[in-house]
């Protein structure tokens, strides 16, 4: 059979017959399809958008066709979306249909099984951060921080406008935090770093009483593991400012408990587990104390009994959310990421808590002995930043970075450039076969 | 009723145990790290199932959830339309799966897909130019409203006011009021429709947007469009479109035709992208020319056959980290791509014939018409939220319920083009089945699904959020 299987005439996906068409709008009283739509002739169109419909088969050759100009690289890339292995059974667990074809849980005597994954993925947050509430997701981790800001202003006892965040950010999180405080009026401001870390010297003099908010991440962009964050809850405390605090869930499997070093809310982008890399597709986790539980944007699963007294789940305290609250609700919110957090929450799972801190602390080993081989290459001297460092490093090179990235893409492999003379390298799981071919390559070009 | 009932599961007296409960789960300590122990957290306790527990687990969730594939899901406004599987397909592809901060150069494919889809959402709207950044319709809402800030700050017009109608979405209140903007709210006329003298009282030089929908939540069209367009025009502001119901369109108008100057786009509604029980989703949003300088950086441009990222001159910025939800906008490709011009016609005029032909057959109350994609019934006598759940003992997934409020007691129902004439047939009779039922009936229901009716009440007065928070824990 040939591919020419379009459907030149309608959808193939609307499946009603001929005969039930007539039918219904027979029983409709309209004389054909066209009679139902009530659009005046002014503004009326003739439906030719130029676009031909193709066959299933042709459709996925021409993605196929697309894609395949993309060069095939290695990648060694991080800074915000990571690349971790995902088992084969997310995907056929995620894929059944009952879970991927449903909706919001509005109803949820008909969604019992979404609701308490959802439970179970909250549950793992709370867990992980020592936090008492966690949502059931955001977009990012970028929307995610920009959510913190807007609670740290309804929530603060004291007036206070002032947003600090950390001198390395990716740039992508910085513009979307500026979108979300411009509504709010609130100002965002940066604070030094000291060797890749918080320079808390300089926030201490940077902060407060009209502070409302500080950031800082663990591990940062550049993969600092940050050393004092006590010292940031500390200087928080003292101007009644919130702390947020950045990090991912599988970093949050080894590295101290946010709750123990005073943060109020833990952001960050938890698609690290269950999705790998998807050109920056997201999930943010946004997690909180509950002191603050009735300000929390987005949807959140609770526990309750049914009719017949036994644990049932449901969306609860909707009135924080738009479809209630309407202009007063705590976000605009709506459609979520609630199946990307049903990935995590399977990835997580099958790790378990063993496999979850092997997997981080191979992001601790991993880049650091990268980081050794690196620095034996001349022209390069890694890492840049005397710290311990989770999945990626900064290296300085004799060569601009520009060049070096360019000339490694045309030997196969990907790095970021974040400075004149700075590349950046992260190394997962996902990298170990190809570490050698990096360095190889590196050799060659960093001379 | 055809519908497979023994769908929904019963596990008798005790409920499913979650997987992070203390039979299930297991606790490390944390002391072998190469870290200095004073940055380590001491211990971490997740669940950690054996992969078959896990398998079983999660199949177990699934049964206890409904979706498209298990029959009708007739939501209002929410477009719970048949996905198919082949865009699943593509927007898996191994080479689909790049990093965002690959040199341009390396990701010509992806960009190209990107621009393709901007020109189709462009031609579909009527639209100059087309942003894919927006992970959502809300975060849609979000960019086009700060476009338009953007548009009255370049022309040194501080407006403070978004004026939206009583029926409007949820989200269209929210994100005017996080853009910090004033919401001025609009009276529906006595034919559901936009007041359009109401609306010439409230548009003003504090305009900055009405955001409309069209057809809006009632399933009506504003006949009355170009007329209201003039009046916000009129006034300096700017007209913004909803596209949460352009399934309802496709073909047949054009918001851009219409006057409007910003749009988004659900491309998970009116495209495809199953719902995945909330999301993900993707906003695109559309914008007519003379605002396209504002549009979210980076956007996609063709030079020389070359596809390159670039930052429009008066960019709002960003809404995402990154690029937007990039699978959800493959698959949009693939299905616009395989429907073609007169295959989304025909989506649109089978969702329209549906949306009739249901609200035809069934025995409560349909006020207003005539109707586009959906229809709000009115429950009457009855509870709407009651009859929701005496729904799903006839095996169907209920419509919205109780909302927009012009409607009393609401059921608000869209069945989309993905229903056979039988399946509609069905549906409406689930619907008469439960019209004659008694209070008593509706107020038991439901007795079939896996859990009976669930305590919202005490859900909300006592949250317990978490594993650890229950008393058992």
């Amino acid at each position: 059979m040939s591919d020419s299987d379009s459907h030149a005439t309608g959808s193939p996906y609307a499946p009603q017959t001929a005969a039930e068409t007539a039918a219904m709008l027979d029983a409709v009283g309209a004389d054909d399809l066209d009679a139902l739509f009530d659009v005046p002739e002014s503004v009326a169109f003739d439906g030719e958008f130029g676009i031909d419909a193709r066959s299933e088969r042709a459709t996925r050759r021409e993605v196929a066709a697309l894609l395949g100009r993309n060069a095939d690289l290695t990648e060694f890339l991080g800074r915000g979306h990571y690349d971790h292995y995902v088992p084969s059974i997310v995907d056929d667990l995620a894929g059944r249909s009952e879970f991927l074809t449903s909706y919001t849980q509005y109803q949820p005597e008909v969604a019992q099984g979404f609701l308490q994954a959802l439970f179970e993925f909250q549950s793992m947050l709370v867990e992980l951060t020592g936090l008492g509430v966690a949502n059931c997701s955001m977009y990012d981790d970028a929307t995610a921080l920009g959510e913190a800001a807007t609670l740290a202003q309804r929530v603060r006892s004291v007036s206070g406008d002032r947003v600090l965040i950390p001198e390395h950010l990716r740039e992508g999180k910085r513009a979307v935090l500026a979108n979300y405080a411009d509504g709010p009026g609130l100002a965002v401001e940066s604070y030094p770093m000291d060797d890749g870390a918080v320079d808390v010297d300089a926030l201490s003099d940077r902060i407060d009483d009209d502070t409302a908010m500080v950031y800082a991440e663990s591990p940062t962009v550049r993969g600092v593991i940050e050393e004092r964050l006590g010292a940031v809850g500390d200087l928080t405390d003292d101007h009644d400012a919130l702390f947020c605090l950045g990090s991912d869930p599988v970093a949050l499997s080894l590295l101290e408990r946010p709750v123990d070093v005073g943060a109020d809310v833990v952001v960050g982008d938890a698609a690290s587990l269950g999705t790998g890399t998807a050109y920056g597709f997201g999930l943010g986790m946004f997690v909180t104390r509950e002191e603050y539980l009735r300000q929390v944007p987005g949807r959140l699963v609770g526990a309750s009994e049914d009719a017949a007294d036994r644990r049932a789940y449901t969306l609860t305290l909707q009135t924080r959310e738009q479809h209630i609250r309407k202009e007063r609700a705590t976000s605009n919110i709506c459609t979520n990421q609630a199946w990307v957090a049903l990935r995590t929450a399977m990835h997580a799972a099958w790790l378990g808590p063993d496999g979850l801190v092997d997997l981080a602390n191979e992001c601790v080993t991993r880049p650091r002995d990268l980081a050794d081989r690196l620095n034996d290459i001349v022209g390069v001297q890694a890492p840049v930043h005397g710290r311990h460092h989770f999945r990626e490093f900064v290296a300085r090179t004799d060569q601009p970075a520009s060049a070096i990235v360019a000339d490694l893409a045309d030997e196969g492999y990907a790095v970021h450039a974040v400075g004149e003379h700075l590349i950046q390298v992260c190394a997962t799981e996902t990298t170990a076969e190809a570490e050698d071919g990096l360095v190889a390559a590196l050799s060659e070009v960093a001379k | 009723m055809n519908y497979d009932q023994a769908r929904w599961t019963d596990d008798g007296d005790d409920r499913y145990e979650p997987l992070l409960s203390e039979k299930a789960s297991e606790t490390v300590e944390v002391e072998d790290s190469t870290l200095p122990e004073d940055l380590t957290r001491d211990s971490l306790t997740l669940p950690g199932p054996a992969e078959p527990e896990l398998a079983r687990h999660y199949t177990r969730l699934s049964q206890m959830n409904y979706g498209v594939e298990s029959g009708p899901f007739p939501l209002g406004s929410c477009t719970m339309k048949y996905n198919p599987s082949f865009t699943e397909d593509v927007a898996a592809r191994p080479d689909a799966a790049v990093h965002p901060d690959r040199p341009d150069r390396t990701v010509q494919g992806t960009l190209a897909l990107c621009h393709r889809l901007q020109d189709y959402l462009g031609r579909i709207g009527g639209m100059d130019a087309v942003t894919l950044q927006p992970p959502a319709g809300a975060a849609g809402e979000f960019t086009g409203i700060r476009i338009a800030k953007a548009y009255h700050e370049e022309n040194g017009d501080e407006r403070r006011e978004v004026v939206i109608p009583d029926s409007a979405h949820g989200t269209n209140f929210a994100t005017a009021a996080m853009a910090g903007y004033d919401v001025v709210e609009l009276p529906s006329d006595d034919d559901g429709r936009v007041d359009v003298e109401a609306l010439a009282a409230a548009v003003g030089d504090d305009t900055a947007a009405l955001m409309l929908t069209n057809p809006n939540t009632l399933g009506l069209f504003e006949r009355d469009i170009e007329t209201i367009a003039d009046i916000v025009h009129d006034a300096g502001g700017l007209l913004y479109y909803d596209g949460a119901n352009l399934n309802a369109l496709l073909g047949r108008a054009r918001p851009g035709d219409m006057g409007f100057d910003v749009m988004h786009y659900n491309v998970h509604k009116t495209f495809a992208t199953p719902h995945g029980g909330g999301g993900p989703g993707a906003g695109p949003v559309g914008v007519r020319e003379g605002l396209a300088q504002f549009l979210p950086a980076p956007h996609v441009r063709e030079r020389d056959g070359n596809y390159e990222y670039y930052e429009p001159e008066a960019s709002i910025g960003k809404v995402h980290g990154f690029y937007g939800n990039w699978p959800v906008l493959v698959k949009a490709f693939a299905y616009i791509a395989r429907l073609g011009d007169a295959g989304l016609r025909d989506a649109s005029a089978k969702a329209v014939l549906n949306a009739n032909y249901l609200a035809e057959q069934i025995a409560y109350d349909v006020p207003f018409g005539p109707f586009h994609h959906e229809f709000v019934a009115s429950a009457g006598d009855q509870d709407a939220a009651d009859a929701a759940k005496r729904m799903l003992d006839y095996g169907v997934h209920p419509p919205t319920t109780k909302w927009p409020e012009i409607v009393d007691e609401a059921l608000m129902t869209e069945p989309t083009e993905a229903e056979t004439k039988r399946s509609l047939d069905q549906l409406a009779a689930a619907f008469d089945a439960v019209a004659g039922d008694s209070d008593a009936e509706l107020a038991d229901a439901p007795s079939r699904p896996a859990a009976k009716r669930i305590d919202q009440v005490s859900a909300a007065r006592t949250p317990r959020l978490s594993w650890q928070a229950l008393d058992d824990a």
